[in-house]
């Protein structure tokens, strides 16, 4: 349309919009824009588009090498690309032969004599029994810093080295009289020590590529494993892609050839991918808890116990929770079965003790639970009868949606049974972790997940001179009878002065308030899927995964 | 021209050092630090680590060695990320931003000024009232409403479009609506009320006068002009849809830098969240350059100072 003209003199009228205008915006913005953002997603999406055979949900980790994991995302990747001495059955956890085809154990527990089955690394060269004692002494050299070092403390020599009161390799209970066999000696034995064998700190690493590329050896073009994976390709906070490792022992049975961890920090967000089919396999980090219960109807959503327990620190330093007869009060206050039911939701069990159940061996120590009636006589007794003259003290708890409701349930319980105001207080993440650590708070939301198969990995946390302690709670009694208990070859005995380790910090002390055992939730088609069933630990075993009706 | 742009180049060396020193020293200020965890570290571990990464060296120490890395390109390594650098993770990331940041950008700019245009030529029409209805519901919807009610529509009831994640131009279209509304809003406020402003003005009634088609009138003489308030709001704008959104990121599994940018400080991971908030200031400070050298071209009664 041209016809719009003003006449001279006659003021303007507004004309009508002008296609051209339009075109003439098209062109100059519209579309440099968009072939612009087309370059640059070609560019960054230069992408090997392979679907994979399987993608599951992982958080972005932190590290993958074996000596530097903490935590579950890293040490699911660091088990399919480096194996240990075994590995752990992927439902009963009980260790399996790894890299060690059999092994023998002395009579008196001190020493190991691990037989190597003939294998080699990725890329080809012999896998030998140097190798581990290599990268165990690499794990316990503290230039290393490896977080998980205490884990070969019971090593003949260990501590020493670590601490560097000796720096003589030599001295550790370490020795290879030949390339396939690898014998260890230990200070005293331990129960567990095989169970420890398979967690990934202990697991190899390829000493050549550690020293030819320093920190950078974890990427895909330098790494080289012995696990039944290799790294492919790795964007960070985008994917991780798992390709068999062909020169793998025991590649035969491995089935999966292509294998996409993908990382993601949003539960909804990660739940429409597991609803959409980009991903195969969802646990916690992917169910969103408003919609848990209509998600529990489902076929593939899968509850299972985990070895992992929520419950609070007392600061047992600060007055008045200085007195067990108040921090039991507070315990016995407390109706956890209503937080589960209201709260959680999502399956997860009132704690009954501090070590969950499921241990092989293991009987854990039943506390009281919800006894109102004896909250408030012990109360009394410490002196404040129905919460009378009792001193303001604050909950502490990391900033979170979930703590906040269950604290705020708990101070409602107090209030109600025995008359106390507890203040709540919520910092961020890395504030919170300094407060515990300092001992700047009263009482503390905190949580533990057991490494290892054994109740030890609950109940050592409490000696004295363990940073997780975090109570103020010391005792040489109790420290001599954790001590006691690692050299007890006698399992049964062993077990029963576990109980009794169990029973001082719950019912005697009562330093922490179990609260719940959480529990595995994961989503995925058990139908298309095997290999992939919950166990205690929530790990996922890559190498056993196999898609059902081809196997 | 040239003594503008070097003058102004230069003044951005002393702003970009008080940005470091500020941003250096209130990571520091935090309590707590990259290596404090649920799983307490021992002594010789933390040492060890602290050690690795210079945090065991004076504060000011640690400030020079920063800065001398950073005279050299070197944005060190991450600290939550071990073995991987600052300036890999901003590569990998940065792109992916970008590639939906440009989206984004066309988008709300291929929204926004027809809109507002056509309302100001059809001032109080209905054309207009729905326009500006338009753009106020896009400043109203936040994102993290938006962006899920797109994923319902587009990937669970309609399956045009993948659920997020990155790696097709398809993926790229969903994020980049969602960031692109609340700017495509503005964008039409501003350039209709520009429009409306350049309307009244002589030279249009001139031009009119003189008989120029009115597609000329528009393109030519008014819309140049009308378009300076959408400039001066693009500078910021861009900055900020470049750097990326963690809602955004997080709604769509994007690996882009938004959540670098928050999780870094919240990780304390010192030298990851230097390194974003030295690349954001860095884009500021480029983009408002650029947006006074489009002013001068856009305006030829602006003069580069």
């Amino acid at each position: 349309m041209e016809s719009a003209l003003a006449a001279p003199g006659v003021p303007a009228t507004i004309a009508p919009p002008d296609p051209r205008g339009a075109s003439y915006m098209i062109s100059r913005f519209v579309i440099p824009c968009s072939l612009l953002a087309l370059a640059l997603s070609t560019w960054s999406c230069a992408l090997d588009e392979q679907k994979a055979d399987f993608t599951f949900l992982n958080a972005e980790p932190e590290s993958i090498d074996p000596g530097r994991v903490t935590g579950q995302p890293g040490g699911r990747i660091a088990l399919s690309l480096f194996e240990g001495l075994c590995f752990r059955h992927p439902q009963t956890l009980a260790p399996v032969p790894g890299m060690a085809e059999r092994w023998e154990k002395s009579d008196d527990g001190l020493v190991y004599t691990f037989h190597l089955r003939e294998a080699s690394w990725s890329d080809g060269v012999a896998f030998s029994s140097e190798d581990f004692r290599w990268s165990w002494t690499r794990l316990l050299d503290p230039e290393t810093g490896a977080k998980y070092a205490n884990f070969l403390y019971p090593v003949r020599g260990a501590r020493a080295f670590h601490q560097g009161e000796n720096t003589d390799p030599s001295s550790l209970g370490l020795s290879c009289p030949d390339a396939r066999t690898f014998v260890v000696e230990l200070e005293n034995p331990v129960a567990y020590f095989l169970d420890l064998c398979s967690f990934y700190p202990l697991a190899p690493v390829p000493r050549r590529t550690l020293e030819a590329h320093g920190d950078a050896w974890t990427r895909p073009e330098n790494i080289v494993g012995n696990g039944a994976f290799v790294l492919e390709s790795w964007q960070i906070n985008r994917r991780l892609r798992l390709r068999k490792n062909s020169k793998y022992w025991d590649a035969a049975r491995v089935q999966l050839e292509v294998v996409d961890a993908l990382p993601g920090d949003y539960i909804n967000g990660n739940f429409n991918r597991y609803m959409s089919g980009v991903v195969d396999w969802i646990d916690a980090d992917g169910v969103p808890l408003g919609i848990v219960d209509a998600l529990a109807e489902r076929d593939d959503f899968h509850v299972a116990p985990y070895l992992n327990t929520y419950f609070y620190r007392f600061n047992v330093e600060h007055p008045p929770l200085d007195d067990a007869r108040v921090r039991r009060a507070l315990y016995h206050a407390v109706d956890p079965v209503a937080i589960c039911e209201h709260v959680t939701r999502g399956g997860q069990q009132p704690a009954t003790s501090l070590v969950p159940p499921g241990i092989p061996g293991y009987a854990s120590v039943e506390l009281g639970g919800f006894q109102p009636e004896l909250a408030r006589a012990l109360l009394a007794e410490a002196g404040y009868p129905r919460g009378r003259g009792f001193p303001v003290i604050s909950l502490l708890f990391n900033t979170s949606d979930s703590h906040k409701q269950v604290a705020e349930v708990l101070q409602q319980q107090w209030k109600d049974v025995l008359g106390v105001q507890i203040g709540l207080e919520n910092q961020e993440w890395k504030v919170f972790m300094v407060s515990t650590q300092r001992r700047e708070y009263d009482i503390a939301r905190g949580g533990w997940i057991g490494d290892y198969l054994d109740p030890n990995t609950f109940l050592d946390l409490w000696t004295s001179s363990n940073a997780n302690n975090r109570t103020g709670f010391s005792s040489p009694a109790y420290d001599a009878l954790i001590a006691e208990a690692a050299r007890v070859v006698d399992g049964a005995r062993r077990m029963e002065l576990l109980r009794r380790c169990e029973s001082i910090i719950t019912q005697e002390e009562c330093i922490i308030l179990p609260i719940y055992f959480y529990v595995v939730t994961n989503m995925y088609d058990g139908g298309r899927w095997g290999g992939l069933e919950p166990n205690l630990i929530n790990s996922i075993d890559l190498k056993s995964i196999y898609r059902r009706g081809e196997s | 021209m040239i003594a503008f742009l070097t003058r102004r180049l230069l003044s951005t060396i002393p702003l970009l050092a008080v940005i470091v020193t500020l941003s250096f020293l209130f990571m520091r200020l935090a309590p707590g630090g990259p290596f404090d965890q649920e799983r307490a570290l021992d002594p010789t571990v933390r040492a060890s680590i602290e050690a690795r990464y210079g945090l065991d060296q004076s504060l000011g120490r640690q400030l020079w060695l920063y800065a001398e890395g950073l005279s050299r390109g070197d944005l060190g390594p991450s600290f939550k990320y071990t073995g991987w650098t600052v300036r890999e993770i901003i590569g990998q990331a940065l792109p992916v931003s970008l590639s939906i940041g440009v989206m984004a950008l066309g988008f709300a700019l291929a929204m926004g000024i027809p809109l507002g245009v056509l309302g100001a030529l059809r001032h109080n029409s209905w054309i207009d009232h729905g326009a500006m209805g338009l753009a106020l519901m896009g400043i109203c919807i936040p994102n993290f409403v938006l962006g899920p009610l797109l994923i319902l529509l587009f990937v669970f009831a309609l399956d045009w479009l993948p659920v997020g994640g990155f790696g097709g131009f398809s993926q790229l279209i969903l994020p980049s609506i969602t960031l692109g509304a609340i700017r495509a809003a503005y964008i039409a406020r501003l350039s209709r009320a520009g429009m409306l402003d350049v309307l009244q003005q002589d030279f249009v009634r001139t031009a009119r006068a003189k008989g120029l088609p009115e597609r000329l009138v528009v393109a030519k003489h008014c819309l140049r002009l009308a378009l300076l308030p959408v400039l001066s709001y693009l500078g910021p704008a861009v900055a900020s849809i470049l750097v990326g959104s963690v809602v955004v990121e997080k709604i769509f599994s994007i690996p882009g830098l938004g959540s670098f940018f928050v999780n870094s400080a919240l990780n304390r991971d010192y030298t990851l969240a230097m390194g974003t908030v030295l690349l954001y200031s860095a884009l500021l400070i480029a983009l408002n350059l650029l947006v006074d050298i489009f002013y001068s071209i856009l305006d030829p009664r602006m003069e580069l100072r």
